[in-house]
């Protein structure tokens, strides 16, 4: 019995650490698609957030500020500049009426490429070291809960209670405002929402720009709990979370669920040799780490025909068309 | 009546010609994406910038006959990338499963390469279309998943992507795995593509026969879209798929077929790109970019294939002054993927880019008749 808590004491806060950033990034391809702009640009974006959000964490480590301060700043960065890039997506997918595909394409080779050339020149490395740790050891009363406090509130993350705040207010504000309703009538009806008087270029810039923020801040998110440097990469983090918002049915509670468990398998795939039972059966970490892109495909064969997917994502709106 | 003048007959020829304004957009595009990576440059390290940017335009004349090899030989896999891109984009489909093919049929000819020897002086040839069929096969399935089940091609051809990638790392580390340096063994000499005439003629640059294969299937292609049936129904079923259905097009079958010969076109680019000495397949887990740069090598060749061919050499050339680049100056050859991604993004708005240019034109045209002084 105390095997398994240990087991649960190590593996609950590594899935956590993985659902919060899975699940906010994927809410950033909600907003988006919900509008009616298909974003595959979340890897680029964040790249992108996460490069400039780590630098200047970096920067920031040697002047003295409280390390959770520093991580704040830091988010706040990632988001800000995700939403200046995902900017570029908004202007090609909707002023533009371009090809969502290729825009988010370009984007996601551009952030890479950019970050390392930079980072090459600038610290003659590809690799930028955090520089400070960023755990929260634990917190205060809270991690002495029984049972619970060592899961939720020993070796966590500031990030981690930030990001289930941020996705609580992004769920109401798109479900329970005027604007939120607007967003989603969007991307299911432009035509319909414009005849209305709602402006379906602003809303769906909203949406990107929303998304923007989100994965952006999911970008350092990534660095900060994955990672001890900045190399470049989130290794395919923003395709994983699309993934999340198809497996999870473009709805808040399927991308709860199935972040909790696209994370639960990453954690596996990582760590399954230090949990019993599995370690036994030796199943190499690529299957697992294949798994939730497998599933996925399986869902959208047999669900595509009944899909929840925003009628209207991917088409550029023309009001000349209504 | 004024005379025509030759700007006449040059506004009439481009307002006549769509393919014309495209190519003008095309440029537009290159020009675009270069002046970014000089921008860049001149943000960053003003005193080199100059200096960096002639490398990257003019870094192919620098070695003579060897630079022109390289630049071939760094053309070859963009080119059936862009291929793989194009081909499918005609049918309506967006490949950008490429990189996954690639990396799937990568696996195969290397597999093939290190472990049929017995097949003496046609192993190379084996392990190649192993690489293509291996790719054929990764293509087919998205194209079976549009086919029957609906499913967007794009979504299926990224998770695939992936799955290609944990695949081949899981295969190299059990079947082929070179413990000492952590990556796959090279293919038997037997299996690399060999260089003939070509280690002579362009005095030992990597160029091998990879070039010819890359002539023949843009060769294969522009003959199967312009001059066949099959081609003129992938064509239609691209236009217009309800209506090729309608005029009795076997539209599943030719969604099908589409990316299954795209999906063989990449697995050819992946198995030329690790069928030669020096470059092996490793366990990290990155999406290899070429499978991405097929995207925009396909945008600026307009989705022909010739248009590709001389795209792709035009990247071959980036390429090698991104490779001087990094000997001449302290930038590194990831601009030329910034350069790259900036000219996806500028061919991205291509279709305003075409409107803008018809536009300017007509006006042009307009002006010029209004001069005509009335009799």
């Amino acid at each position: 019995m105390s095997e398994l808590f240990d087991t649960l004491n190590f593996l609950i806060p590594l899935i956590i650490a993985s659902m919060v950033p899975l699940s906010l990034v994927a809410l950033g391809g909600l907003f988006s698609e919900r509008s009616g702009v298909i974003n595959i640009a979340l890897e680029g974006i964040m790249v992108m957030g996460g490069f400039v959000g780590i630098v200047l964490m970096r920067v920031l480590v040697d002047s003295g500020l409280p390390l959770q301060v520093i991580s704040l700043i830091g988010l706040l960065t990632g988001a800000i500049v995700g939403v200046g890039y995902a900017a570029l997506h908004a202007f090609a997918s909707v002023t533009m009426k371009s090809n969502q595909i290729i825009s988010a394409t370009a984007l996601n080779l551009f952030a890479p490429a950019l970050s390392v050339f930079i980072a090459r020149i600038f610290f003659g490395t590809s690799n930028i070291n955090l520089g400070g740790n960023y755990t929260i050891n634990e917190v205060p009363l809270l991690s002495s809960i029984p049972i619970i406090g060592p899961w939720f509130f020993e070796s966590a993350y500031l990030s981690t209670y930030l990001g289930i705040v941020i996705f609580i207010v992004a769920i109401t504000f798109l479900y329970k405002t005027k604007l939120g309703l607007r967003i989603r009538a969007c991307g299911e009806n432009p035509q319909a929402a414009d005849s209305l008087g709602v402006n379906v270029y602003k809303i769906r810039y909203l949406g990107v720009l929303i998304s923007g923020a989100l994965a952006g801040m999911g970008g350092v998110i990534f660095v900060l709990s994955f990672a001890t440097r900045f190399q470049g990469t989130v290794a395919g983090f923003g395709f994983l979370a699309l993934a999340v918002m198809i497996f999870g049915q473009w709805k808040p509670r399927g991308i709860l669920m199935a972040a909790l468990f696209f994370a639960t398998v990453r954690v596996i795939a990582n760590a399954y040799t230090a949990i019993p039972g599995l370690r036994d059966l030796s199943i190499p970490s690529e299957i697992y780490s294949m798994l939730p892109y497998i599933i996925t495909l399986v869902v959208l064969a047999f669900a595509s025909k009944n899909s929840r997917a925003p009628k209207a994502a991917g088409e550029p709106y023309d009001a000349g068309k209504r | 009546m004024r005379e025509k003048t030759w700007v006449d007959g040059l506004l009439d020829y481009f307002l006549d010609s769509s393919t014309a304004v495209k190519i003008l957009a095309s440029i537009i595009a290159i020009i675009g994406g270069l002046l970014v990576g000089l921008v860049i440059m001149l943000v960053l390290d003003p005193s080199r910038a100059f200096a960096g940017f002639s490398t990257i335009l003019f870094g192919l004349f620098r070695n003579g006959t060897q630079s022109i090899g390289n630049m071939l030989y760094y053309a070859v896999p963009i080119i059936l990338t862009g291929l793989s891109v194009a081909f499918a984009f005609r049918t309506g489909l967006f490949n950008i499963g490429a990189t996954g093919q690639l990396t799937f049929g990568a696996f195969f000819a290397v597999y093939v390469g290190i472990n049929w020897t017995f097949l003496g002086s046609f192993h190379w040839v084996v392990a190649l279309l192993a690489g293509g069929l291996a790719g054929a096969f990764w293509g087919m399935i998205p194209g079976m998943l549009k086919a029957f089940r609906n499913v967007n091609e794009v979504v299926a051809s990224i998770m695939l992507n992936y799955v290609a990638m944990y695949f081949s790392t899981l295969m190299v580390k059990t079947l082929i795995y070179n413990r000492s340096v952590a990556r796959a063994f090279g293919p038997a000499e037997s299996a690399l593509i060999p260089k003939g005439f070509f280690d002579t003629l362009t005095n030992g640059s990597s160029l091998n026969y990879g070039l010819f294969v890359a002539f023949l299937v843009t060769a294969i292609l522009h003959i199967i879209l312009s001059k066949t049936t099959f081609g003129f129904q992938l064509k239609s079923v691209g236009f217009n798929r309800d209506a090729s259905r309608y005029a009795g097009m076997n539209e599943k079958r030719n969604i099908i077929l589409a990316m299954t010969i795209a999906g063989f076109v990449s697995g050819l680019a992946g198995a030329i790109m690790f069928l030669v000495p020096g470059r092996f397949l490793t366990i990290e887990s990155n999406l290899l970019q070429e499978g991405f740069t097929g995207i925009a090598v396909s945008l600026l060749g307009l989705s022909s294939p010739i248009g590709v061919l001389i795209a792709g050499i035009f990247y071959g050339s980036l390429e090698i002054g991104g490779f001087y680049l990094q000997v001449t100056t302290n930038f590194v050859p990831e601009l030329i993927e910034i350069i790259i991604a900036a000219i996806i993004y500028i061919s991205a708005l291509a279709l305003f880019f075409q409107n803008a240019i018809y536009k300017t034109l007509k006006k042009r045209k307009d002006a010029r008749l209004a001069e005509v002084p009335h009799e």
